[in-house]
């Protein structure tokens, strides 16, 4: 059913749809509106049969839902930025017993400076967990997906992640269509978990391992995360022929067709890319796109295939492995390495803690790339006048005080100046 | 003790050996049948089975047969256990081998409280009467899991915690936690300087702490006293709701004490008032168990080596007069000494 509906709210829907049967959250903006949205559908009974724990925090939150989820019961839960990290030794562990938990994440940026807005910092922060990692580009594809996680974590017996954009999804009224009950229970059967803790037939779920397992049961979930790469076109494709729309794919490609310069994002941000992407191409510059909708695992091969023919390829994303670069250029530098004439790569840093990603500074980007490509890491629209004058009073004076603080000075002191 | 508690030994997980023993111990065979405790009686769930890669006299691996076999018979075998990180889950599950009976599963070191609250949410949600026991050592409990069974208290879950207490981080080689007592020597607080071994602090007895949690039932118990341990884990059994039992486990190797005398030590910390033993319900303590014969406290510190240094050069330390102290004051505050009414001198813990 068509709706214009907050993004939050949409998943909330789409998250009782799937009939969950215990949910468990711990409140961080920007996810809060999403476990509002479920309990409140819990408690008016509208979503029956589900418990929805409050717990003391996000650490328990997950552990809540790994409890649940041995027991045989569909388990859902949402974080963001710091509720993840606090969970953190819980993301591990879900991922490690192989229990099919699904977790919204609202991507926001990890402190400090404490920033409540949007970035993909902290779904980087746990990329080798062992969980899926999904990426919606829209409200819409946020609610498809997390239709799809359920079904793919409950099919491979391993966690799945469902990124959103903080704010830029999770708060924003868009026109969505919120599928109906049967349409999802005909795409999603009822949980069968594989293990079980049942009185009827005990097992010991955890055990102790030894260096002669171990590394056979991490080899085993990184072939599970292969094998997914088989799955997730495969159930999208069944989701078209129920919903009447695909449900992400591995990725999704963009006026690719004679492309030059390739431009490779994740999230929100798509839709901006594209929109600049077709300026450009009025203007004649053979430039496309491909939106990344699963980061784990990767779609290595689909990027060969579509990047190899181009001569330029641009990494945008919203996130810094602090020292390396951006976490995402260095995938598909992996993805390219052995090609014979590889296109080169320009790896940008853009919209971290929440700056907007405006179309002109992207065109200015794509350009650069196509006249005067650049080595390492750019960090599009950074002020480097603040960042000079910070590096040179550092050096200068000990004890000079919270770079982040001393950053806000300065830009209040620069907006005192007069004009010029 | 109900017919429909008590397993037929045809229809209990495993077979078990039968312990003969005297008639103060484990297999009082004298008695009648309805006066065994659970693990004197045939028809035990061996739930905890032997085997299992525990030191010789651990008595976190004996508190835990009692305390589960009793819980096994109290559900018809309809339970699941939880367990933190720790020695019980490293010494019964060395993959692939398991020494539970039952299902177990095993998660982190901070989180078998929330873990359980899970278990027994989906309990409820399948509509299934399998009931929940989550299991910790002190410092799975009293540190890193105390925020999780904070929780789990505050939300009531139907959960029973057991807090296996042997006073320190023993699987990791015997470091201090805050169960630890004060001058014991650990790994962390060793037995140098001008004040040896831990230091005096105001502690932290988490059994208090779950008492005014205002939850249906909190129980602290020994491995010395098997009819009382096993009493009250079925009576916890009985209640729905947040439950939390602390049974004191003397580790013989983190206390330097000898392997036969894990049951003495655990009844000399009793008998000294060092460890009160009292049921509490709903906030309120109803029940203290009174010392029958009371004994200095000097003479529980000297079987251990972890108090070696209270009685350097045949000189007692003055500190022990502070540990006598604390446990004279035990028994003030629970009248464990007290000829009256069981329930007078106790305090209301409301």
């Amino acid at each position: 059913m068509l709706k214009q509906i907050e993004g939050s709210h949409a998943m909330a829907e789409a998250i009782a749809l799937c009939r969950p049967e215990v949910i468990c959250a711990y409140p961080i903006t920007p996810q809060t509106h999403i476990v509002e949205g479920v309990g409140e559908l819990v408690k008016t009974g509208e979503l029956e049969n589900c418990e929805f724990i409050n717990v003391e925090s996000e650490f328990a939150a997950l552990s809540v839902a790994i409890g649940a989820s041995a027991a045989g019961a569909r388990a859902y839960t949402a974080t963001a930025s710091q509720g993840l990290l606090f969970m953190a030794e819980a993301v591990y562990n879900a991922a490690g017993l192989g229990l099919p938990i699904v977790m919204t994440l609202g991507n926001r940026a990890i402190g400090a400076p404490i920033n409540i807005w949007n970035d993909h910092s902290d779904a980087m922060s746990m990329r080798d967990a062992g969980w899926i990692q999904l990426f919606a580009e829209t409200n819409q594809e946020a609610v498809d997906l997390h239709i799809l996680a359920f079904r793919l974590a409950e099919e491979l017996s391993m966690p799945v992640m469902v990124c959103v954009d903080g704010f830029i999804l999770t708060h924003a009224f868009e026109r969505v269509d919120v599928p109906d009950q049967a349409q999802v229970d005909a795409f999603l059967p009822p949980y069968d978990p594989v293990q079980v803790l049942d009185p009827e037939n005990p097992a010991s779920i955890g055990a102790m391992v030894g260096p002669e397992a171990f590394t056979e049961v991490r080899f085993l979930a990184h072939y599970k995360q292969q094998q997914a790469l088989r799955l997730i076109p495969a159930f999208s494709q069944d989701f078209a022929k129920i919903f009447g729309r695909a449900a992400g794919g591995l990725l999704r490609p963009y006026r690719i067709e004679d492309a030059e310069t390739i431009v490779v994002a994740m999230g929100s941000v798509c839709g901006t890319i594209k929109d600049v992407v077709d300026e450009m191409r009025d203007d004649g510059v053979k430039i496309g796109a491909v939106c990344i909708v699963s980061y784990r695992p990767f779609p290595v091969e689909e990027l060969r295939q579509i990047l190899s023919s181009a001569k330029d390829v641009v990494v945008v994303e919203k996130s810094i492995a602090v020292g390396v670069g951006g976490p995402l250029a260095d995938n598909i530098d992996g993805a390219l390495r052995n090609l014979d004439k590889p296109p080169k790569l320009h790896s940008a840093i853009a919209g971290l803690g929440g700056r907007p990603i405006m179309r002109a500074s992207l065109r200015r980007l794509f350009q650069m790339a196509v006249e005067s490509p650049w080595e390492g890491a750019h960090f599009l629209d950074l002020n480097e006048h603040v960042v000079g004058r910070e590096i040179h009073r550092v050096r200068k004076t000990r004890r000079s005080g919270s770079t982040a603080e001393n950053i806000l000075r300065q830009l209040a002191m620069a907006s005192e100046l007069p004009p010029g | 003790m109900t017919e429909a508690n008590t397993l037929p030994p045809d229809e209990a997980p495993q077979k078990l050996k039968y312990y003969q023993k005297g008639t103060f111990t484990v297999g009082n065979r004298l008695v009648s049948e309805d006066e065994r405790a659970v693990q004197a009686s045939q028809d035990r769930s061996n739930a905890l089975t032997s085997g299992h890669r525990a030191c010789q006299g651990c008595g976190e691996a004996l508190g835990a047969r009692y305390a589960i076999d009793a819980a096994m018979r109290a559900t018809g075998a309809d339970l699941i256990a939880v367990n933190a990180t720790g020695c019980l889950e490293v010494f019964t599950t060395p993959y692939p081998e398991t020494s539970w009976q039952l299902p177990w599963l095993h998660s982190l070191f901070g989180n078998a409280a929330a873990v359980a609250t899970g278990v027994a949410a989906a309990m409820r949600v399948k509509k299934k009467n399998t009931r929940v026991v989550a299991q910790g050592g002190d410092g799975g409990t009293t540190d890193i899991g105390f925020q999780c069974l904070s929780g789990m208290f505050e939300r009531n879950d139907d959960v029973l915690y057991i807090c296996y207490d042997n006073e320190g981080y023993m699987n990791t080689g015997v470091q201090r936690s805050s169960a630890t007592p004060p001058t014991a020597r650990t790994a962390t607080t060793p037995a140098m300087g001008p004040e040896p071994g831990n230091v005096f602090g105001t502690g932290k007895f988490v059994p208090k702490i779950a008492v005014a949690h205002n939850i249906p039932y909190v129980a602290t118990a020994t491995v010395a006293d098997l009819h009382d341990l096993e009493h009250k884990v079925i009576k916890a059994m009985s209640i729905h709701g947040a439950r939390y039992i602390q049974i004191s486990v003397p580790c013989p190797l983190g206390w330097g004490a000898a392997s036969c005398d894990t049951i003495k030590l655990a009844r000399l910390a009793v008998e000294c008032g060092l460890y009160p033993i009292f049921e509490a319900e709903h906030g309120r303590v109803t029940h203290a168990r009174k010392i029958r014969r009371q004994v200095p406290v000097r003479e529980y510190l000297k079987l251990q080596k972890r108090f070696a240094h209270l009685f350097r050069d045949g000189v007692d330390d003055p500190r022990i007069l502070h540990l006598q102290a604390i446990c004279d004051a035990h028994i003030a505050e629970y009248g464990l000494l007290s000829e009256d009414d069981e329930l007078s001198g106790v305090p209301n813990g409301a």
